[in-house]
């Protein structure tokens, strides 16, 4: 999550490297420290209820459908489009699985990848228009927009609210992972999210040793050692830490893994493969893409197709967690999810923007509310409050880069 | 003797790094249609925008003297109101706007604060008589050609009591019945007193048309010629436009017995239905293994769109004829196709189309064959590191490592790193676009070397370019285009300047 890149190795104290790897990563590593000052922030006005770990794990879980929506609109706004269409698609889809489940009897099983089969054909249905005519995209998932909102009303127009009995499908929006049958002092903890958070910085130190070792037999420039160090010992104690306040409540939810899921995998695919590349170059420069052998079109239904599988994601995600779909399921869902990305770190001008500072810009915006909720702060006051934190990480996104150039 | 209506002297105007104006003087006599020649760069366009304002004054040194006063144009609109108007080859009118709208446009005809819209359309009627055009004023602007929209500019330009009127290639994009028609009109207007400066790239139309010529070259004015005193004629045109020695900057090399054909292509032409015209018509050549094609011709003849109808990039384009590549024909529908059959094609346009500014110099360098580096498409970002310092090396990139954003790099180095991706790809055949276009004479002779020891190890390299020494500096054989044709073949022991710009302004 936090690479650092280097200029060069300079040979001068621990703390000019520190500073000098700060500021080289400063836009990377922004929105990490706004996360952390509003987390401060509350936690010294709420008196310590904000970390607590019942408010902490339902702040994850509260993330989670935002979290997958702004994953996949990082790669739609990277390729310099937008989907307005995604909070009613999921809320419409949402209301499908209901459906499936309550009405025609199917299996979680059976419902789930079917749903989110449905999802990525919806997609590249909007992509059609954007992709093959040159439509706005704006223009076409404003039209889905329309639609979906249309047809989420009419699946539920009979029934109204339709309650979901399904307890494995209520369990991924409110379940948590199992435990493991352990006495002793770990009896109160909850063993196993403990164990998969010590397997986690294990194999996040073997990695990172391992990658640096590798550059070092290349010959290529690597992190001063104690920057390194520090690295591994901050980036373990925030994982640690997280595991330990988890544990310490009912251990990992089921939305958290499958967030956690999504976000691996689709960092893996941007960051490593030569798909995830297309994507950025398609968003850097479509024309010289083109001329590169890219196919732009390919990229762009599969970049829509993507949005659409995990706005089912997030409708399943939702409609778990409510153990019902609702008619007004989905709304504004869109704009949280631009919100979100653009917190992030997303450039509307294209080919920049990363998964995980989606994820983090989405933590921030439900940190607010979160944080907010607990002090008794007003809707109204809230909403500004927003408007302002997003207006100011885009301006610092956009100041930080012009003192880059 | 008639004193001039334009009178510029000693203008100078130099952007960073290059002096494109160098003590111009110009002097044009009232009611006279003055032509301006010269090849591509030579600075007439230059030094019209000077005239017009585009580029203020106190941004050029040197003199402006219109109608018997000295002028100091901040912008297009101080010259307009002297009675300057200048029409470029793209047309500056709305499309979506009608006839009579884009002829008053920013010049409407008011009633206290509204527009006398009955009174617009009586003046646009009046107009389009006085440029013979019959077409309803109400028409919109896309429902007309090209030759009749062109006379719609000018129009407009008579709207506004011109003086003098600057028609930039005004007959590029004309057929030859809207090009004489063109001409026709221009001879009208000056009987009726506007004096007209005319840029053109065909010479027998200047012929037939100009009673002075000026010509430039290399930003200084060569010569002025009085057309009624028979001192014009093509060849010495020709002559005065090219009349420079070839310096000894190419590096040598022997032009050996080449190897068979990699690359035919015969009966190419090419439809545009969105320009409306027909692209290429009929083009038919050969490039062989281990040689440097020149492929020269002036800016718009349609050199980059065969470039790129051959590359596969040309979406629009109905496309006849057949494409060999090594002896087999090849259907060529996209980029992927043309590179996985090892043609490359490096762009006349490097910051639009060539490189991803926002990305560094690996990320550049390996774009086009990112498969290589991957392994189940997982890429080896250690290998990317090496192999884009390993072309850094050999291709002498100036930068501070391979993770620089190629936006921070110069011109120069910016195309090495193109050069380097189209390398990458390890192509059969390699097109370049205006290969040096904008880089320094430094750089300009590494790719040159390069180009030379590439084609040594057997690759065939397709050189497009407006620099009339550089093709023949670098070039086994010439062909030369015109106006989407072929129009001419020439070894290089046969090419000449004189004969090159024969063929291009045929």
């Amino acid at each position: 999550m936090m690479s650092g890149k280097t200029e060069a190795q300079a040979s001068g104290s621990f703390m000019q490297d520190l500073s000098k790897v700060l500021r080289q990563n400063i836009r990377d590593y922004g929105m990490y420290i706004a996360l952390f000052v509003i987390m401060f922030i509350f936690a010294i006005t709420t008196n310590g209820i904000f970390l607590s770990p019942r408010n902490l794990s339902n702040l994850l879980n509260q993330t989670g459908y935002i979290a997958v929506l702004a994953v996949g609109m990082t790669l739609v706004i990277v390729i310099r489009h937008i989907d307005l269409s995604v909070g009613f698609l999921a809320g419409f889809l949402g209301a499908v699985a209901a459906i499936a489940l309550v009405q025609w009897g199917l299996p979680t099983l059976f419902v789930i990848p079917m749903v989110l089969g449905l999802g990525a054909l919806a997609g590249l249905i909007t992509a059609f228009p954007i992709a093959q005519l040159g439509i706005p995209s704006f223009v076409a998932s404003l039209a889905g927009w329309l639609i979906y909102r249309g047809m989420l009303q009419l699946a539920t127009e009979g029934t109204g609210t339709i309650i979901i009995s399904d307890a494995a499908f209520n369990a991924i929006g409110n379940g948590f992972i199992p435990d493991l049958p352990l006495g002793g002092p770990l009896e109160q903890i909850h063993s196993l999210t403990l164990l998969l958070g010590i397997v986690a910085v294990g194999f996040f130190i073997y990695n990172e040793l391992n990658s640096r070792k590798k550059k070092i037999a290349y010959g290529f420039e690597v992190l001063p050692n104690a920057i390194f160090g520090l690295k591994l010992l901050f980036i373990s104690g925030i994982v640690g830490w997280i595991t330990w306040v988890l544990a310490n409540f009912n251990g990992l939810s089921w939305t958290v893994v499958v967030m956690l899921l999504v976000v691996g995998a689709y960092h893996f695919i941007t960051t490593s493969t030569v798909l995830g590349r297309h994507i950025y170059a398609v968003g850097g420069n479509p024309e010289a893409a083109e001329l590169s052998g890219i196919s732009v079109k390919r990229i762009t239904y599969i970049v829509f197709g993507s949005m659409g599988m995990l706005s089912a994601l997030s409708g399943i995600l939702f409609a778990s967690r409510l153990q019902s779909a609702t008619t007004t399921a989905g709304t504004l869902f869109e704009l949280d999810a631009i919100a979100a990305a653009y917190v992030g770190g997303v450039s509307a001008a294209g080919g920049v923007g990363r998964v995980t500072g989606s994820i983090i810009g989405a933590l921030v915006m439900t940190s607010l509310t979160s944080g907010m909720n607990l002090m008794g702060v007003g809707i109204a006051y809230q909403y500004i409050v927003r408007g302002v934190v997003l207006a100011a990480a885009v301006i610092f996104d956009v100041a930080t880069r012009r003192a880059a150039r | 003797m008639t004193t001039a209506i334009l009178e510029m002297r000693s203008i100078t105007k130099e952007f960073p790094g290059v002096k494109a104006l160098n003590n111009v003087t110009f002097s044009v006599k009232p009611g006279e249609i003055h032509c301006l020649v010269g090849e591509n760069g030579a600075g007439k366009s230059t030094l019209m925008k000077v005239l017009s304002g585009v580029y203020p004054h106190g941004s050029y040194t040197g003199e402006i003297g219109f109608a018997g006063q000295v002028q100091q144009f901040r912008g297009i609109r101080d010259s307009e109101r002297v009675g300057i108007a200048i029409i470029y080859q793209e047309l500056a009118l709305v499309p979506e706007l009608t006839v009579y709208e884009n002829i008053f446009l920013g010049n409407e005809v008011r009633k206290g604060a509204l527009i006398d819209w009955n009174e617009t359309i009586k003046r646009a009627t009046q107009m389009l008589a006085k440029v013979r055009l019959d077409v309803n004023p109400e028409a919109k602007i896309k429902d007309l050609g090209v030759g009749k929209q062109q006379l719609v500019e000018i129009a407009k330009a008579l709207s506004r009591n011109v003086k003098l009127l600057i028609l930039d290639e005004p007959t590029a994009a004309l057929n030859e019945d809207d090009s004489a028609n063109l001409l026709d009109l221009l001879r009208g207007l000056r009987d009726q007193g506007v004096t007209c400066i005319l840029i053109s790239h065909k010479l027998k139309e200047v012929i037939a048309i100009a009673d002075s010529v000026t010509v430039l070259r290399d930003g200084q004015t060569i010569c002025t010629l009085d057309a009624h005193e028979g001192e014009v004629s093509e060849p010495v045109l020709i002559k005065h436009m090219v009349g420079r020695e070839i310096e000894q900057i190419y590096p040598p090399r022997e032009h050996k017995q080449p190897g068979e054909a990699v690359l035919q292509v015969r009966d190419w032409s090419a439809y545009s239905p969105s320009l409306g015209r027909q692209v290429l018509r009929n083009v038919n050549f050969t490039l062989r293994k281990g040689e440097i094609v020149g492929f020269a011709g002036l800016m718009g003849s349609g050199r980059t769109e065969l470039a790129l109808s051959i590359f596969g990039n040309s979406p629009d384009y109905r496309i006849e004829g057949e494409l060999q590549v090594k002896g087999a024909t090849r259907q060529l529908r996209r980029p992927s196709d043309a590179i996985a059959a090892g043609i490359a094609y490096v762009t006349e346009d490097r910051k639009g189309n060539g490189l991803i500014l926002i990305q560094d110099v690996k990320q550049n360098i390996t774009l086009a064959n990112l498969r290589a580096l991957a392994q189940r498409s997982v890429i080896d970002t250690n290998a990317e590191i090496k192999i884009a310092n390993e072309y850094r090396t050999a291709m002498n990139i100036k930068t501070p490592s391979v993770e620089q954003r190629v936006s921070n790099l110069s011109g120069g180095n910016q195309q090495k790193v193109c050069l380097s991706k189209w390398l990458f790809v390890k192509p059969d055949v390699l097109i370049l676009d205006e290969p040096t276009r904008g880089i320094d004479v430094g750089a300009k002779y590494e790719i040159y070397t390069l180009m030379n020891s590439l084609v040594e190890q057997g690759m065939s390299i397709i050189m497009i370019s407006s620099e009339l020494p550089e093709v023949l500096g670098m070039s086994d054989r010439v062909y030369v285009v015109a106006s989407g044709r072929i129009t001419g073949e020439l070894p290089s022991s046969e090419a000449t300047p004189e004969k090159i710009m024969e063929l291009a302004t045929n």
